[in-house]
């Protein structure tokens, strides 16, 4: 029961976490293949 | 008991070791603003006329200078805060890290209102740059004890962050300077400030999530391999014992010419696409190219950095500059054939090992040099990236206008260039070759080593 808790308790932390800076990542990410895409264009 | 103490940050157990890499990607994701500061350039020329530069107005070689001080402050406080990040442990480095970094945008800001370069100097350029250095070595150490068995990646994962930080900062410069732009005011001053506001809380968030492991802790189901590989120690070696060792030196040429040879492009790269095919780039393609290159340099952090724990790290660097030069050698050809495909291929396999080196080298030195002071060390290799960012750009830049000055046409003038950088990938390949275990004379004594663990 503690194990399951701790378990997901740790599941959400790596949720924030890893939202925190991938979401940012992921849109600077999008905004540069999207200027990039003009060299095939 | 300081809450910034190293004791304050062990982990609990049961504390996962995957929220480390976010916490490290909280710091590299602001530091690596400082390769998106050019965007500020341009606006930056037209503070007092606006719409165009007045004679009062500062001139875009005046405001190189502040990224150059950025860059060597990042080196000197890499090279010798290193120690003090290793034992005060990573909380402590990260906020002091985020207060420079933070105030460095205020204090420019400042510096902007009244219009004194001098300020943005000491803004930017020094307190801003201490806490680039500051910030650039304080995870990886961290990370390293946190993945015992994927070092490359765990590194990789954090120096990809700072490769991709320009792809946020750059348009959200843009859009914040959009924002606060008035017909009689340019919004670099508030841009700033937000900046300056918004960095310093999201790399306190590093600091808040960021442990270290409890001593003795190793991965579930892992089990430090019972005799070391033969370029892979157990041991460890003091950081100012390392600089003694030829080990040392051999990777300090191994990054520069790496480096020497990526960065020599990487700013010329634009201006490289669409003078050797000319009516076949346009502008706006090249500026694409650009883009898609700096895609390569950050992916390239993490592939090459995880690759390297299955071939080894000696064996990653064999790779990048046996593939390098091939790459290198074959641009001319591309350019007299004038396949643009392959001239982009091989840029794109140029930019990621180009990523892929700076990402490689801290679990190289924790092969060679072990864990205890890897960031200390780390700091001091990073001067490589200083040297080569000046070897580089003077390579290119001097040998096209020698080549454009003895009459050789636009499209050819690169040639030479690119066998000059094959050359400094092939003196890597020699440094790297002469890579051997560090002699046993200069690890630290089971003494020396309880003296540094308490």
């Amino acid at each position: 029961m503690a194990n399951s808790s701790s378990d997901s308790g740790n599941g959400l932390k790596l949720l924030l976490a890893w939202g925190f800076v991938g979401i940012p990542l992921g849109w600077g990410v999008i905004q540069t293949l999207i200027n990039a895409m003009k060299l095939f264009q | 008991m300081s809450y910034f103490s190293k004791d304050r940050t062990i982990a609990p157990p049961g504390y996962s070791r995957w929220l480390i890499p976010p916490a490290a990607l909280c710091v590299h994701l602001c530091i690596g603003q400082a390769y998106a500061f050019s965007v500020f350039n341009l606006p930056m020329t037209k503070l007092l006329g606006i719409t165009a530069s007045t004679p009062d107005d500062w001139t875009i070689p005046q405001l190189g200078w502040i990224f150059t001080i950025g860059i060597v402050m990042l080196g000197l406080s890499a090279a010798f805060l290193g120690r003090w990040v290793e034992e005060g442990g990573p909380r402590r480095a990260m906020f002091t890290a985020a207060c420079c970094f933070g105030s460095g945008f205020l204090i420019s800001a400042l510096g902007v209102y009244i219009h004194n370069i001098w300020v943005v100097y000491f803004g930017y350029g020094f307190v801003g740059g201490f806490g680039l250095g500051l910030g650039y070595i304080s995870p990886v150490s961290t990370l390293i004890k946190w993945f015992p068995d994927r070092p490359g990646m765990a590194t990789g994962m954090a120096i990809m962050g700072f490769g991709g930080a320009a792809f946020i900062a750059s348009p959200l410069s843009v859009w914040l300077m959009a924002q606060f732009s008035t017909p009689t005011h340019v919004g670099v001053m508030e841009t700033f400030v937000v900046l300056g506001v918004v960095y310093f809380f999201f790399m306190c968030m590093g600091g808040v999530i960021v442990r270290v492991p409890a001593p003795g802790w190793k991965p579930e189901g892992w089990s430090a391999p019972a005799h070391a590989g033969k370029l892979i120690t157990t041991n460890n070696v003091y950081v100012y014992e390392a600089l003694k060792t030829p080990q040392f030196w051999c990777i300090w040429i191994v990054l520069c010419m790496n480096v020497s040879a990526g960065i020599g492009v990487l700013g010329q790269a634009s201006a490289m696409i669409q003078e050797m095919f000319p009516g076949k780039v346009s502008v706006t393609a090249a500026a694409g190219f650009v883009g898609l290159m700096s895609l390569f340099n950050m992916g390239g952090r993490f592939f090459w950095a995880s690759m390297s724990d299955y071939l080894g790290r000696k064996n990653t660097y064999f790779v990048f500059f046996v593939l390098g030069v091939a790459c290198y050698v074959s641009v001319p050809y591309s350019g007299a054939i004038g396949s643009v495909v392959g001239f982009i291929c091989a840029y794109a396999i140029v930019f990621s090992m180009y990523g892929g080196g700076f990402a490689t080298v801290p679990a190289y030195l924790k092969d060679m040099f072990g864990t205890r002071y890897v960031g200390a060390i780390h700091g001091w290799l990073i001067t490589a990236w200083s040297a080569a960012g000046v070897i580089g750009p003077v390579l290119v830049n001097y040998i096209r206008q020698y080549n454009l000055d003895r009459g050789v046409p636009k499209a050819d003038a690169y040639n030479n260039t690119m066998y000059v950088l094959a050359g400094l990938l092939v003196i890597g390949f020699i440094a790297n070759a002469l890579i051997k275990a560090v002699d046993k004379k200069h690890y630290m004594t089971a003494q020396q080593e309880a003296k540094a663990a308490a």
